[in-house]
Formats: C-alpha cells, structure tokens, sequence
C-alpha cells in the first residue's frame, strides 16, 4: 500500500492538473469521464490523463487515497476536486474557474 | 431487496430528506465497462436535505458516499449525485 501511494504522491504531483479517468482524453471509455474531459477542454486547460483501466492496483489505491469511490478524479495542484457531478457543478457556477485562477493554472477558454 | 431500496432506505434515515429521488440509470450504460447482467450499477441521486446546509460539495458527496459504501462495495459501480440543502 506505501508503494502504491508514494506511486499516486508522485502521479497527483506530475502536472497541475491530473484527471484519473476511464479510458484516455482522446478516447475516453466511460461518459462521466468524458463529460470532465469536455470540460477542461472547452476551458482550455492543458491536462494529464491517466487511464486507470490500466492498472488495478492505482484504480484501487486512489478510491483509498482520495477516500472517494468513483471515477473520474480531478486533481489541481495536488489536491482532489471531485468527481464528473462536482467538476460540472463547479463549472457551470464559474467555480472551476475560480478555482484554476487561485491555484494559478493558465485557462485560456475558447470563445 | 433491490440495491435501490437498500439506498433509499438507508439515505432516507441518515438525512432525514425533504427531497429523494433514487433513480436506475444501469440500462443507459448496458454493455459498457462495470456494467453487470443483472443490472443495478449505475445510479443518478438526486437528494435535498437541511443536513447538507453549510457543507461543501465534495463533503455532500463524501457523507452520501460513507451512508451507501456497502452498496458501492457490492455492486454499484457508478453514482451520479446532486446534493442540495433546500
């Protein structure tokens, strides 16, 4: 279990924004981890998917390091956001935004 | 008892809501990853309790997710939840 921490520590820490998802952003597997997909996409947020359906062992040991037992997760900065609900939830209230701005994430949204 | 039930049941004693719709989205995802034969996988709660007043989102989610985590141990794969305090 240490290792697989230590292995999620340094995955979380590899890019500002980590999206742990089904399937990859070009082909995502699953609608919940599309719709987030879609989401940073439109905000134009530069993002690292990593697809869990490729190892049993992080999919199991992230439901334990975020203590949430869905997917997708977002993380910013290190730090867990939530699911597809709470991604959009976040998004459409202009949160995610908010949010991406204070953790100083570059957001360059499409007109 | 259907793995609904079991959520409405245990959702409707924790949070005591003025709000609960618990409803079976398992056929919309047939055939996709986690989705099982006999249905009840994938569900969409829509819930409203003053218990969730003054509580973030991702904390909603957490105590919704602590009150169903047999369900979701056992076979519900996929919870879409909308969670408001009035």
């Amino acid at each position: 279990m240490s290792d697989i921490k230590s292995t999620i520590d340094a995955e979380v820490q590899s890019a500002d924004v980590v999206l742990f998802m089904k399937g990859t952003p070009k082909m995502p597997q699953c609608g919940f981890s599309g719709q987030v997909v879609q989401i940073l996409s439109h905000l134009g947020v530069p993002f690292k998917g990593v697809n869990i359906l490729e190892s049993d062992a992080l999919r199991a040991g992230l439901k334990d390091y975020s203590n949430w037992p869905t997917f997708p997760q977002l993380y910013v900065k290190g730090e867990f956001v939530g699911g597809a609900d709470i991604t959009r939830e976040m998004f459409q209230a202009g949160e995610l935004q908010t949010l991406l701005a204070d953790k100083g994430v570059p957001v360059t949204a499409k007109a | 008892m259907t793995y609904r039930q079991r959520m409405i049941d245990k959702l409707t004693a924790a949070f005591a809501p003025t709000l609960l719709e618990v409803e079976d989205e398992s056929a919309r995802h047939h055939g996709h990853g986690g989705a099982l034969p006999e249905g009840e996988t994938h569900f969409a709660i829509r819930i409203v309790a003053p218990a969730f007043q003054g509580v973030s989102r991702l904390a909603r989610h957490r105590m919704i997710h602590e009150v169903v985590a047999a369900e979701l141990a056992e076979r519900v794969h996929a919870l879409s939840i909308e969670a408001d305090p009035s």
